[in-house]
C-alpha cells in the first residue's frame, strides 16, 4: 500500500474518533479510495491490520455498501438519480444524453477513460429533478441541454488537464 | 426562494435569507448559542421535561414523542449513553435535511449539544449519508468553530459537561437510514438491523451501550423549545402535532420545493404554496411521507370518526397535513417528502420504478424482503415491458402480502405498502395496463422512462 501522506494524516485523525476503534472502518475505507480510485483486497487487509480486524470482515463491508468499489472507474463518477420523482421530472432522458455524449454504457468506463456514469438512488433533492452527482458536485434541475453543457465543461478540462 | 405567506419558518427562519451564512459569526449574530448559553444552567430533567411537555414528535419517520423516547434511556446500567443525529435523509422524496446541514448547521449543533447535555449524553455522532459531502465538510468546519468558542468539547461553557461530535460518512446504502442499520453501520459492520426487541437503541444501542437516535430536524426542534418554552410550542399545529414540519414536495407541481408549515390542510400545501398542478394537467394521487408511504388517490373519500367522535369525510385536499391528519386518511407523513403523481403518470410504472428501488436496498437479511423485493421489482418490470402475466396483480399482492409484518426491520411495511396501496386504489389501472402493454405495436417509451433503467 502505497497512500499519500495526506491520506495517512486523515486516517491516524479518523481512528481515535472513536471508542472503538473498528468503527473506523468505513472513514478509513474511504479515505483510501479516494487516494487509491478503489478497495483492493490488499487495502481490506491494511485497514484489517491497522483495525485490529479480520480481513474478511473488512471485505464484508466493502461488498455490501455500493459506494465502496473493488473495481476501476474513469476519471469522474458521474451519479444521475433515477427514483421516482426525477424520474417523472425526466432524469431518464439526462442519464442517456451523458452516455451517448461519452459513447459509453451504464457503470463502463467511456472510452476515453474520462467517466464512469451510474444510475444513483434518490440523492435528497428530489424538489429539484432530475439531479445528478459529478463526483463532489450536485448538478440540479437538469434537462438535456444542460446535461450537454455539464459534458462539454467535462472535455474541456480534460484536454486542459 | 421567496417564502410563501403560508409558510410558518422556525427552523428554516434564516436559511433562506439573502446574506445568511453558515459560519458561526453569522449564526451568533442571528442570537445562536444562546439557547445553548441558558439550557447549561438549568437542570437536565427540567430540560427533559419541557421536550416532553412540548410534545416534539420524530420527525424522521415514525413520529416517535421525542421526550417519552429520551425518558426510556436505561440509566441503571452505569454505561455511557450515546447520541446520534439521523442525517442519512434517504428516503425517496425527501430533501430536508439538506437544507439544515448545508444552510444553518449549527442550529442542528446547539440542538444536539443541548439534547447531549439534557440527556448525559457521553458522545454524539452525525451519521450523514455518503451522498452529500458537501454537507459532510460543512459540519466539519461548524463542529471545528464551535469548539473554538466552546460550545462543544471539553467543559462546554464552563458547565463541568463534555461533549464531542463526530459525524459519520455513510457508503450509499439506504438502510443506514434504520436506526438500529445505522448503529451496526457505525460500529464498522454491514448495516443490518437489529432485532427488536431486545436491540431498542435506547437500552442496547451503539457498543451495546444505551443510544438516543433522533432526525436532524427533531434535534433542531429541542433549540427552538427551549428558546420558546414547551407551551408556546405546543400552541403551534394541533394537540399531538406540535410545531411547524418541513414538507417537502416533489413531482407534478408548479412549484416543488420544501415548505415549514404548521396547521394547514394537504390542499393548502399543493395548490395555494406549490401552485397545485402544471398547467393542463390535473392530480391523480398524492404519496404523503416518503416513497414507502400509502398512496392517496385524488378523488376518493377519506371518511372516519376522530378520537372525540366526531365525523370526517375529506377528499384529498382537507387532509389535515399532520401526523393525525393524514394516519386518519389511512397514510403516514413519515419523513415530510411528498411525491405528487399527475395524470401523466401510469401508477404501475410508478411502482416498478419504486420497487427497483425496494429491491437494490433490502439488506437481504430477511428471505421475505430479500427475495419478495426481487420478485415485486421482476413482476413490475415485466409489465412495463408488455410481458405481464394475468395472474401477476394478485401475485404483486400475495408477495407484498408475504413479507409485511414479517420481517427483522420496518423496511418490510415500507416494500409493502406502495404495492399494497397502489393496488388497493388503481387496481383497475393495472389490470389495464398489463392489457394495454401486452401488444407489440403498444408505444413503451415513456413508460420505460418513468420505470428507468428497467
Ligand atoms: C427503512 C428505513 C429507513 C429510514 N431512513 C431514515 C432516514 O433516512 N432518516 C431518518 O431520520 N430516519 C429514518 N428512518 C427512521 C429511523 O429508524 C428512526 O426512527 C429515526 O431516525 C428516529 O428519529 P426521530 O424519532 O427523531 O424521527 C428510517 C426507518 C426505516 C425503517
Ligand atoms: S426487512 Fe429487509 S431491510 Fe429490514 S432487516 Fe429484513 S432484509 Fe434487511
Ligand atoms: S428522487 Fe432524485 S433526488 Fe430524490
Amino acid at each position: 500500500m502505497n497512500l499519500k501522506p495526506e491520506t495517512l494524516a486523515e486516517i491516524e485523525e479518523a481512528i481515535p474518533k472513536y471508542p472503538e476503534k473498528r468503527s473506523a472502518v468505513m472513514p478509513l475505507l474511504h479515505a483510501i479510495q479516494k487516494d487509491q480510485g478503489l478497495l483492493s483486497n490488499g487495502a481490506a487487509e491494511w485497514v484489517a491490520e491497522k483495525l485490529g480486524m479480520e480481513p474478511i470482515n473488512v471485505l464484508s463491508v466493502i461488498t455490501f455498501y455500493p459506494f465502496f468499489r473493488q473495481h476501476k472507474i474513469g476519471k469522474r463518477h458521474i451519479r444521475v438519480c433515477r427514483t421516482l420523482s426525477c424520474a417523472m421530472s425526466g432524469g431518464a432522458k439526462v442519464c442517456d444524453r451523458m452516455l451517448s455524449e461519452f459513447d459509453t454504457k451504464l457503470n463502463g468506463i467511456s472510452p476515453d477513460g474520462e467517466v464512469t456514469i451510474e444510475f444513483a438512488e434518490c440523492l435528497a433533492s428530489c424538489g429539484s429533478g432530475p439531479v445528478m452527482l459529478v463526483d463532489d458536485e450536485l448538478y440540479e434541475n437538469l434537462d438535456e441541454a444542460k446535461a450537454q453543457e455539464i459534458c462539454n465543461r467535462i472535455k474541456a478540462e480534460a484536454v486542459q488537464a | 426562494m421567496a417564502i410563501h405567506p403560508k409558510e410558518h419558518r422556525i427552523i428554516l427562519k434564516y436559511a433562506d435569507e439573502p446574506g445568511y451564512t453558515p459560519d458561526i459569526d453569522c449564526y451568533m449574530k442571528h442570537g445562536g448559542y444562546d439557547t445553548l448559553k441558558k439550557a447549561v444552567t438549568m437542570e437536565k430533567k427540567d430540560i427533559c421535561e419541557e421536550v416532553k411537555n412540548s410534545q416534539l414528535r420524530g420527525r424522521g419517520g415514525a413520529g416517535f414523542p421525542a421526550g417519552i423516547k429520551w425518558s426510556f434511556v436505561d440509566r441503571k446500567s452505569g454505561k455511557p449513553v450515546y447520541m446520534i443525529c439521523n442525517c442519512d435523509e434517504s428516503e425517496p422524496g425527501t430533501f430536508k435535511d439538506r437544507q439544515i446541514v448545508h444552510k444553518d448547521p449549527h442550529q442542528l449543533i446547539e440542538g444536539i449539544i443541548i439534547s447531549c447535555f439534557a440527556t448525559e449524553c457521553a458522545k454524539a455522532f452525525i451519521y450523514i449519508r455518503e451522498e452529500m459531502p458537501k454537507g459532510a465538510e460543512i459540519l466539519n468546519q461548524a463542529i471545528k468553530e464551535a469548539k473554538e468558542k466552546n460550545f462543544v468539547g471539553d467543559d462546554i461553557l464552563g458547565s463541568g459537561y463534555s461533549c464531542d461530535i463526530v459525524v459519520h460518512r455513510g457508503a450509499a446504502a439506504y438502510i443506514c437510514g434504520e436506526e438500529t442499520g445505522l448503529i451496526e453501520s457505525l460500529e464498522g459492520k454491514r448495516a443490518n438491523p437489529r432485532i427488536k426487541p431486545p436491540y431498542f437503541p435506547a437500552v442496547l444501542g451503539l457498543y451495546m451501550c444505551p443510544t438516543i437516535v433522533n432526525n436532524v430536524e427533531t434535534l433542531c426542534n429541542v433549540k427552538h423549545i427551549l428558546e420558546m418554552g414547551a407551551g408556546e410550542f405546543a400552541n403551534i399545529g394541533r394537540p399531538n402535532n406540535t410545531g411547524t414540519r418541513i414538507w417537502c414536495v416533489s413531482g407534478g407541481v408548479k412549484r416543488p420545493g420544501y415548505y415549514e408549515v404548521a396547521g394547514i390542510t394537504l390542499g393548502e400545501l399543493i395548490y395555494d404554496i406549490c401552485g397545485g398542478p402544471k398547467d393542463g394537467r390535473t392530480i391523480k394521487a398524492v404519496i404523503p411521507g416518503g416513497s414507502s408511504m400509502k398512496i392517496l388517490k385524488n378523488g376518493e373519500r377519506f371518511k372516519g370518526k376522530d378520537r372525540d367522535g366526531t365525523e370526517y369525510d375529506w377528499g384529498i385536499e382537507d387532509i389535515p397535513l399532520d401526523y393525525d391528519g393524514i394516519a386518519a386518511a389511512g397514510s403516514m407523513s413519515g419523513s415530510g417528502g411528498m411525491m405528487v403523481l399527475d395524470d401523466t403518470v401510469e401508477i404501475p410504472v410508478a411502482l416498478a420504478n419504486l420497487m427497483a428501488f425496494y429491491s437494490h436496498e433490502s439488506c437481504g437479511q430477511c428471505t421475505p424482503c430479500r427475495e419478495g423485493s426481487l420478485w415485486l421489482k421482476k413482476i413490475t418490470t415485466r409489465m412495463v415491458h408488455g410481458e405481464a402475466r394475468p395472474e401477476d396483480v394478485d401475485l404483486l399482492k400475495s408477495v407484498a402480502d408475504q413479507i409485511e409484518g414479517r420481517t427483522i426491520c420496518a423496511f418490510g411495511f415500507a416494500v409493502a405498502w406502495p404495492v399494497q396501496s397502489y393496488i388497493k386504489k388503481f387496481e383497475e389501472e393495472f389490470r389495464e395496463f398489463a392489457e394495454r402493454h401486452s401488444h407489440a405495436d403498444v408505444d413503451r417509451t415513456a413508460a420505460k422512462e418513468l420505470a428507468c433503467n428497467l
